[in-house]
């Protein structure tokens, strides 16, 4: 069924259509994920893929159009290198070993050995944190200098998006329009967002012993805080999200990462060391992993929200200037 | 009494799957948005419903019991929501329901149930 | 039992697509969209007690929010939220919106 969604996915000219096929396709890769027991990974794909993506692409394409332009030539040259680079791709992984072979390198030398000592050495019950956050946690410190350089991308790109200085009146207008056109709407989700909050905040702390982690609860939080945005109004958000205490949050988040390892070498260990944060290692190393998928969470949520304020700033923006124009 | 009462969950579970199937052709063959709204929408959560409590029957240990619970809150309070947002959306967008008969539409596209 | 019925939810999940590359308007396709993943949840819910691993719990809670608020985005972001058009054909208003 992936091939199936992937080629409606080609075929359709309607950009809206195309982003609900997206979402389709997060889905079922997250539910295949399901399928080959990859909890952590199902969980991330769900909430990243399928959810935020969604959003975000939607907004771009409420500003840029909803229409793709037929290209004016077929692309006969693309395709044919196309198939011969993917029959290529496929004739090299007929040398791999089968998916979940026991003598495969992978399986020999470095999983059993995460999977007989992170007990021991980590302490922590779900076996994906320990290897993120602990084993491998100068690469997850790169994931997190990836988002947070994502979100200063949109920032030099687009600018801050300033609320503007007139038309509080427009604003008021419209608010009541939307108030008295979905009530239901506002209402139901008044009373969801606090739960939806209270959830990320589970997840995030609750990622030693099941699926979940700081990507996942930041993304979560970021949903709530962009539902809000959605129903309530950007000006009501703005307010109630101070947005200089945002950008503020998401260097905040990336820099304690970066402090936990530079306490770490303080201390005399390497960096990025959590077994010399107190005097009993396993507890240090849960301090560490506590630490850091906090630092975790706080950049992917602030910058999320930056990025949505910014792209939804502009198009209340458009959205004023056409029916201002409509008016006038 | 255990066996007992997993039966009666995975009855529940088996008329969920049937009334699922149901909703899935429904939505198919319905000729109008609205129909397939209905089909959607009621089958959508009466389904969850079935399956969670079919689910629920099971007997996993308590803290299944309490997310599943939660699971099935949050559906009761979501899908219906929804519904009625995509419906009041197309409807205050223009969208009309079907309402006569295909051979009455032949009169011309003036009238309001053109296909 | 399981079985069957994580069966039946995939075909349901596959109806769900036709509906959606067909669906003549904007609206069915939202419609088919909500429906995949309503039934996603299911699957996973089922997914989870097959394979005996009540964990994936905690992602069908997510994703019945996040099937929400996508929802919620692509009526609010499609241009057809807050306006209220005059009735009108139903050709038209599956181009239009």
């Amino acid at each position: 069924m992936l091939l199936c969604v992937a080629v409606a996915i080609v075929r359709m000219k309607d950009l809206l259509a195309v982003v609900m096929l997206l979402g389709v396709y997060g889905l079922l890769s997250a539910s295949f994920f399901v399928t080959m027991d990859a909890v952590d990974v199902a969980f991330t794909e769900a909430s990243v893929g399928a959810g935020i993506s969604t959003v975000l692409m939607l907004t771009t394409i409420a500003m840029t159009g909803r229409n793709e332009s037929a290209p004016p030539y077929k692309h006969l040259l693309a395709l044919v290198l196309v198939v011969m680079t993917g029959a290529l791709l496929v004739y090299g992984t007929m040398d791999m070993p089968y998916f979940g072979f026991a003598e495969a390198p992978a399986n020999l030398h470095v999983a059993p050995r995460y999977i007989q000592d992170s007990m021991a050495e980590v302490g922590v019950p779900n076996l994906v944190t320990a290897v993120l956050a602990s084993y491998r946690g100068f690469d997850t410190f790169g994931e997190v200098m990836v988002i947070f350089t994502a979100g200063l991308g949109v920032l030099a790109l687009l600018g801050l998006a300033k609320p503007p200085k007139d038309g509080d009146a427009e604003i008021d207008l419209l608010h009541d329009k939307l108030h008295e056109q979905h009530l239901v709407l506002r209402v139901v989700c008044k009373m969801l967002i606090p739960f939806i909050l209270l959830f990320a905040l589970y997840v995030q702390f609750h990622g030693d012993f099941g699926p979940g982690g700081g990507f996942q609860a930041g993304v979560i939080f970021a949903a709530a805080i962009i539902l809000y945005g959605m129903l309530f109004g950007l000006s009501t958000a703005r307010r109630v999200i101070n947005q200089p205490l945002v950008l503020l949050l998401s260097g905040i988040g990336a820099m304690l990462y970066g402090m936990v390892g530079v306490v770490s070498m303080l201390k005399g260990g390497d960096f990025l060391d959590y077994s010399v944060l107190l005097s009993d290692p396993i507890a240090g190393q849960h301090l560490g992993i506590l630490l850091i998928e906090l630092g975790v969470g706080i950049t992917v949520a602030s910058v999320m929200v930056i990025i949505f304020f910014n792209f939804a700033g502009r198009i209340e923006y458009l959205q004023r200037k056409r029916s201002r124009d409509k008016q006038g | 009494m255990d066996v007992i009462i997993s039966s009666i969950g995975g009855l529940f579970l088996l008329l969920g799957g049937i009334i699922a199937i149901i909703g899935g052709i429904g939505v198919l063959r319905f000729p109008d948005f609205y129909t397939r709204m209905h089909a959607a929408g009621v089958g959508d959560t009466l389904v969850t419903g079935l399956i969670l409590v079919g689910l629920i029957l099971q007997m996993p240990e308590w803290l299944v019991v309490i997310k599943l619970i939660i699971i099935l809150f949050m559906t009761l309070f979501i899908n219906p929501t929804s519904s009625h947002a995509l419906t009041k959306t197309a409807f205050q967008n223009g969208l009309l329901p079907v309402l006569h008969k295909k051979e009455e539409a032949n009169k011309g596209d003036a009238g309001p149930s053109t296909r | 039992m399981l079985i069957a019925a994580t069966l039946a939810i995939l075909v349901v999940m596959f109806l769900a697509f036709i509906r959606g590359y067909i669906g003549p308007t904007f609206y069915d396709r939202i419609l088919a969209v909500n429906m995949f993943g309503t039934k996603t949840v299911l699957f996973i819910c089922l997914l989870g007690f097959v394979m005996g691993r009540p964990e994936f719990l905690d992602i069908a809670m997510v994703y019945a929010l996040i099937n929400f608020i996508s929802v919620i985005a692509i009526l609010r972001y499609s241009g057809s939220f807050d306006e209220r058009r005059p009735p009108g054909n139903r050709k038209s208003i599956g181009r239009d919106v």
